[in-house]
């Protein structure tokens, strides 16, 4: 650590970290624009201007950029210099220049950096009497806006979107001052992490256009920690609603997992929450015919169908541990099933035993962030877990902190040190069956079937390790690669390996840990990620129950008289003849759900549910961190939590009362009851949670129409009774402070800092841990090491008959995980279904269609050639065939005549 | 003068064109390249350099061994390098390295293999003003017949040395000849400068250690360690070595460039070389070295142009070819058009040059339209403080678009008072 002096006041600061940091962290007001604590510096837009001298005797100083000067130990600075200051108000009304004076009609008016800055250096009186320049502004698609008059030529949304999120269709254009930010030609921006650029802009050139249509103040609106459920990486999020409506979603800073960002799926997926199909109300099917009824009925006749016949639940990877245990307390353990078929359902089981068995670390995002090899073994985690996509990505600019080390430049020097880097090789190596987003960044991007990805992976670790297995019969390129990738692995200090559940192949898991196992017996401080699809697959898993195929074989011996399936359209998870079978041999059907899924449309009886944004529970991500989510809405009676429902239906039932009521205490009792959950109530303050004595208030100070919303109805103030499920108060009365637990942040704001910007006052740190603790708590760590237990399960070479193809699911960033698909952006971004060929088989050629039969059932698609899929591969997304993918299969593709 | 004393020019003009390889060598040419890669260590080269007091030519005139010796010795095999000649000529009023370009490319290119044999580069890269089309052409013939005599390739005169020479035509912008916005742009990126550390001769082009040197720089290369650092030493009249070309635009009789002793005074540059003013016009003021530089008042007409004679009376030498104010041609159009030019050749990339120019642009624009407030300069004299120090925009663009305006803000005090009182331009129509 080193002091220095800040307008003569001694402040604590890192030697790694540069002035301007330092100088917010000791609580002064600087104001910067294009320095951002995840891109670093750049020195481009001059606003942090300070005064420095060399000594104690040196009265006169230099103006220096605080970004871009290091901490020294006893550097002498100013702030408050009359020089320092001027220039800062000069640099705002150079920005002034052309920003137009529509902050009253903007949406980022209220919490925005520039107006923040202003205000902060003063400049309040227009001085410039010249004509100000304009921009055409283009469509960008259904995520943004684009408003380029108000642009302040901050480059960071460049630099985010070229530098940091690696695509190429936004760039810089003009000179001087007619630059313009933007596309080619108009068009939606490609990049998965396009929305964060709402967050990236100081200002309102990029703004949330779906919230746009909704829009309100932030001011307005109340806010509600929550968890994405979109994957299974478990971003945290804040939720925003206002008037009984979500309006938007934006980041919630985890040092460890998403940081400053998040997808696009996962900032615009919310929208399935407010689809006009979603039920409302409790319905039951007479003659065929959708009924609603009241809560009273409905589970009056839930109660006639339970007296006719045991009960069998059927949970889900997508809803919440409480929902899942309340209604694994329905059923009693043994006749509550995870959902999952069995291959994946056993692929899922597995993923924690394998985490906790294998010696290497459980790595966090911003852990993997720092590996200097990268192995991904057949998995598209830019697809499948788009954030932890981005934290590989970040592998490359740490590779070249030697090369900056060498010249003595520091880690935040951004563009310097990935002008040094220039020649560092990639850390990165992509193995899969198609092409991912991470190929042009990776030593070695190679493709194969999964089978044959495994069988690389398991020659790797026998490299690594002579004692660990070695695979016979592997082709001369093949010993190669698997000799370069050893080599590489074996030599890296921290090398990752990432693999998955996405072609649902066990031996690509037991491979991956082979290797993590080996590299960690070789010395090296190795990590295993291992991806789960749902976002709380990993919940499941160490949840337990049974698999779908023994729900299966209950039902066809006619041991169940009524089916209850929570959160679970079981039509995406098995075969049609197959479901139907099942559901003939079961008397009643109950669905609980928030969504219309076809599986409803069978139901004997649906409940509605509350959607994530309008309950409390907790996920359990992909590296075993349970995390809270709790509601921005309260929801309107007769919906409410899975939870709940599975309560009323205990109690509807002759059967025991459970002896919960609200969240802490069902996971009070999850605790009790399932050994490996017991930690759950730890990844959050409960609701007895009190700040200063106090509730935390979920709206800000400044909010209004609190009585005028309803004056119509009344225009006295309507007291909000609080969730019994959560510490935040549901007005603006309450406590508010940088202390804040990280789990129970409902919005950011600090003294002056209106915009996202205020995050700075809440860490530790700029860039670390959150003043107010993590958010979180993983359950997989601190098992002993075990010696190494080596996989043996080495498949044999891939080979496919003549006509016969490996279709496997082609997982896309929007389009197949089930609720985001609702969200009406994200529906405008899905692309046009295919079957995806390596070879195309004589007759076939692009634009033509091919049959393609699964278990009996043909599905007809148009075929496209990619060049990139290794022979007797092919790819179909599997949300169209909308069947279960749990295996891959083997199909026979016919070719659709014309006629 | 006989030929000896203008070294840099000595083969320029003859009625054949610009010399080929064999004639170049007939005439004293590759004498030094052969006792260099044969005779001399890169180390002795670089102190030869050094000892020879060269400063560079391109404005800033910094020591040019010096600026060698920043370039990381170890490994010198296995590490790339690169050396790139800056031949990005657009200051405005500066013609002298077209004159080396067009006249005697060989000279550059046997300058360009000493240098590079001198930092160890395997590569050259002459980075090319776009809209200099008949030097293009003859660096290319010139480079395309040294390859092919074996002049440029690998193993040059068996020395183990290699170094091959490429030419980039600009895309055409001023900031290119900012060393490290020329990196940046030869990369194929927007032309933007970096920040340094690191410097270009640790980490330039592509990362790699590489060396920026003006093409005047790189011309005396071969004269230094032909004829040695004393002889070199000698050449100047004061305390600067070498030769300059100089040269002399506006309303003189005969407007050029002339390569003269360092240190000749600009009175006898203006006077004998350029014949002096033309009827019916006075010297009111001139910008000694391009348009970056500031204004000095015609009474310092006497000045020697070398680096510190030159900065003393308050200016720069920096490319050591002035630009004349006449007594008819109105000072603030003068600024006008100057700070036109700055504010569209900022790069945009730092707030204060990108919007603070071409608000002072607009400000002389109004003055010198007759729509000028007297409280306008005080906006003018606010940017001249602001912008002027170095350290406070990201690079030396915009202090050096402040150099003539703050001077000239103090030395046409009075027109400025003029415009804004008649709301209008006293010498529009005596111009």
């Amino acid at each position: 650590m080193a002091t220095i002096l800040v307008d003569g006041r001694a402040c604590p600061a890192r030697m790694d970290e540069n002035l301007l940091q330092a100088c917010l962290e000791s609580g002064a007001d600087l104001p910067y624009f294009c320095w951002h604590p995840e891109l670093g510096s750049v020195g481009a837009c001059r606003q942090c201007a300070v005064k420095q001298f060399s000594g104690p005797d040196d009265k006169a100083g230099r103006i220096v950029m605080a970004c871009m000067t290091p901490v020294t130990d006893g550097a002498i600075l100013s702030i408050d210099d009359p020089q320092a200051k001027e220039f800062r108000a000069g640099v705002v009304e150079w920005l002034m220049i052309n920003h137009p004076h529509d902050c009253p009609v903007c949406p980022e008016g209220g919490e925005c950096h520039l107006q923040d800055m202003t205000v902060m250096t003063g400049h309040a009186r227009r001085r410039y009497r010249f004509t100000k320049r304009t921009h055409r502004n283009q469509d960008l698609g259904p995520f943004l806006n684009h408003e380029m008059n108000r642009c302040i030529g901050c480059y960071r949304c460049v630099r985010f979107y070229r530098d940091y999120a690696g695509s190429e269709d936004l760039a810089a254009f003009g000179a001087h001052d007619d630059l313009y930010f933007g596309r080619h030609e108009d068009g939606a921006l490609e990049n998965a992490f396009s929305g964060n650029l709402v967050e990236i802009c100081p200002t309102g050139v990029f703004t949330d256009k779906p919230f746009s249509a909704i829009y309100s103040r932030k001011w307005d609106m109340r806010g509600a920690p929550s968890v994405c459920a979109h994957c299974a990486v478990g971003c945290n999020t804040i939720v925003n609603a206002r008037q009984g409506t979500v309006r938007r979603v934006i980041n919630r800073y985890h040092d460890a997992v998403n940081r400053y960002f998040l997808c696009d799926r996962g900032r615009y997926g919310h929208g399935f929450a407010t689809t006009p199909t979603r039920p409302r109300t409790p319905t039951t099917r007479q003659d065929g015919i959708p009924v609603p009824v009241s809560i009273t009925t409905a589970l009056d006749r839930f109660a006639a169908m339970a007296a006719r016949g045991p009960i069998v639940g059927i949970g889900s990877t997508r809803a919440s541990l409480e929902s899942n245990f309340a209604l694994r307390a329905l059923t009693g353990p043994d006749r509550f099933s995870t959902g999952l078929p069995q291959p994946e359902h056993d692929l899922t089981m597995q993923v924690p035993a394998l985490l906790r068995a294998t010696p290497a670390r459980n790595p966090s995002l911003h852990d993997m962030e720092s590996a200097d090899a990268v192995l991904v073994l057949g998995e598209d985690v830019c697809a499948t877990a788009p954030r932890l996509g981005l934290a590989l990505r970040q592998t490359l600019r740490r590779a070249a902190n030697p090369a900056a080390d060498a010249a003595k430049v520091p880690h935040w020097m951004d563009a310097a040190v990935r002008m040094l880097g220039a020649d560092t090789p990639s850390p990165l190596r992509v193995l899969t069956p198609a092409a991912t987003d991470l190929d042009p960044i990776a030593a070695t991007a190679h493709r194969a079937a999964p089978d044959d990805i495994a069988r690389l992976g398991f020659a790797i670790a026998h490299r690594i390790d002579a004692s660990a297995p070695d695979v016979p019969d592997l082709s001369e390129t093949d010993l190669q690669l698997a000799d370069t990738l050893a080599t590489a692995l074996r030599t890296a200090r921290r090398p990752l390996i990432v693999a998955g559940l996405q072609y649902a192949n066990a031996a690509l898991l037991h491979a991956a840990a082979n290797i993590a196992t080996a590299l960690h017996a070789a010395g090296t401080d190795a990590a295993l990620s291992l991806v789960v699809p749902d976002c709380n697959s990993m919940g499941m898993a160490l949840m337990g129950g049974i698999p779908l195929d023994d729900v299966r074989a209950m039902a066809q011996a006619g041991r169940i008289g009524t089916l209850v399936v929570m959160e679970n359209d079981l039509t995406r998870r098995l075969d049609a003849t197959i479901l139907h079978d099942l559901l003939a041999a079961v008397p009643h059907l109950v669905v609980i759900d928030h969504i219309a899924t076809p599986l409803a449309q069978q139901a004997d009886l649906v409940l509605p549910a509350t959607a994530l944004t309008e309950s409390g529970g907790t996920l359990v991500s992909t590296e075993g961190r349970a995390q809270r989510f709790l509601p921005a809405l309260l929801p309107a009676m007769p919906v409410q939590e899975s939870w709940r429902w599975a309560r009323q239906l205990s109690l509807a039932t002759a059967g025991t009362e459970p002896d919960w009521t609200d969240l802490d205490q069902i996971i009070a009792a999850m605790a009790q009851d399932i050994p490996s959950l017991s930690a759950v109530a730890d990844a959050a303050p409960g609701a007895g949670y009190r700040l200063d004595g106090r509730r935390v208030r979920s709206e800000p100070a400044r909010i209004s129409g609190r009585t005028a919303l309803r004056a119509h109805v009344s225009v006295h103030d309507r007291p909000l009774q609080a969730s019994p499920d959560t510490p935040l108060a549901p007005t603006m009365e309450g406590a508010y402070s940088p202390d804040i637990p990280g789990a129970l942040i409902p919005f950011y704001h600090a003294p002056g800092w209106n915009s996202v910007q205020s995050l700075n006052r809440f860490q530790q740190e700029i860039g670390g841990k959150m003043r107010g603790g993590e958010a979180g708590t993983r359950l997989l760590d601190g098992t002993p090491h075990t010696p190494p237990n080596w996989h043996h399960d080495i498949p044999p070479p891939f080979t496919t008959g003549p006509d016969d193809l490996l279709l496997l699911p082609e997982y896309r960033l929007f389009g197949t995980e089930e609720l985001s698909t609702l969200s009406p952006p994200i529906a405008t971004r899905i692309a046009p279904a295919a079957l995806r060929l390596g070879t195309m088989p004589a007759g076939l050629e692009n634009g033509t269609t091919a049959t393609i039969t699964l278990a009996g059932e043909q599905i007809t698609l148009p075929v496209r050639h990619d060049s990139a899929l290794p022979p007797g591969i092919a790819l179909c997304p599997p949300h169209l065939a909308a069947r279960a993918f749990g295996t891959p299969v083997h199909i026979q593709l016919r070719r659709e005549d014309a006629s | 003068m006989n030929v000896s004393e203008r070294p840099l020019t000595a083969m320029i003009g003859l009625p054949d064109g610009p010399p080929d390889c064999a004639a170049y060598g007939r005439a004293g040419g590759w004498q030094a390249v052969r006792r260099a890669l044969r005779d001399m260590t890169p180390e002795a080269v670089i102190e030869t350099v050094t000892a020879s007091k060269l400063r560079g030519r391109g404005g800033a005139g910094f020591g040019t061994g010096q600026k060698w010796s920043f370039v990381p010795r170890d490994p010198p095999a296995t590490r790339r390098k690169y050396l790139v000649a800056n031949a990005d000529e657009m200051e405005p009023g500066t013609f002298k390295d077209r004159l080396l370009l067009e006249g005697n490319p060989l000279q550059l290119v046997e300058g360009m293999i000493i240098a590079g044999y001198a930092i160890q580069a395997g590569h050259g890269v002459i980075f090319l003003r776009g809209e200099y089309h008949l030097a293009l052409a003859r660096l290319n013939h010139a480079i395309a017949e040294a390859r092919q005599v074996g002049w440029l390739g690998e193993n040059i005169l068996g020395s183990g040395f290699g170094f091959e020479i490429h030419v980039h035509a600009s895309g055409g912008r001023y900031i290119c000849g900012e060393e490290t916005a020329l990196l940046t742009a030869l990369e194929g990126r927007r032309a933007q400068p970096r920040s340094k550390p690191p410097f270009p001769q640790v980490g330039g082009l592509w990362g790699a250690p590489s060396v920026v040197n003006n093409v005047e720089t790189l011309c005396n290369l071969p004269h230094i360690v032909a004829n040695g650092a004393e002889w070199f030493l000698s050449l100047g009249l004061g305390p600067d070595s070498g030769t300059k070309i100089y040269g002399v635009s506006g309303r003189v009789r005969r407007p050029g460039a002339w390569e003269l002793p360092m240190g000749t005074p600009l009175r006898e540059i203006v006077e004998h070389h350029a014949g002096g003013m033309r009827d019916g016009y006075r010297l009111r003021a001139f910008l000694p070295g391009g348009a970056s530089t500031a204004f000095l008042d015609a009474g310092q007409v006497d000045v020697a142009m070398e680096y510190g004679a030159v900065e003393k009376a308050g200016s720069r030498l920096g490319t050591g070819l002035a630009i004349l104010l006449d007594d008819r041609t109105c000072p603030v159009g003068m600024l006008h058009n100057l700070e036109h030019f700055f504010a569209q050749e900022s790069c945009g990339w730092c707030t204060p040059c990108r919007d603070g120019l071409p608000w002072v642009e607009r400000l002389l624009d109004a003055i010198e339209s007759g729509t000028g407030e007297p409280e306008d300069l005080d906006r003018l004299h606010d940017h001249a403080r602001l912008l002027g120090p170095m350290g406070r925009t990201f690079c030396a663009h915009a202090p050096g678009a402040m150099a003539p305006l703050a001077s000239g803000l103090k030395l046409f005090r009075e027109e400025f008072d003029a415009h804004i009182r008649q709301r209008a331009c006293p010498l529009r129509e005596t111009a």
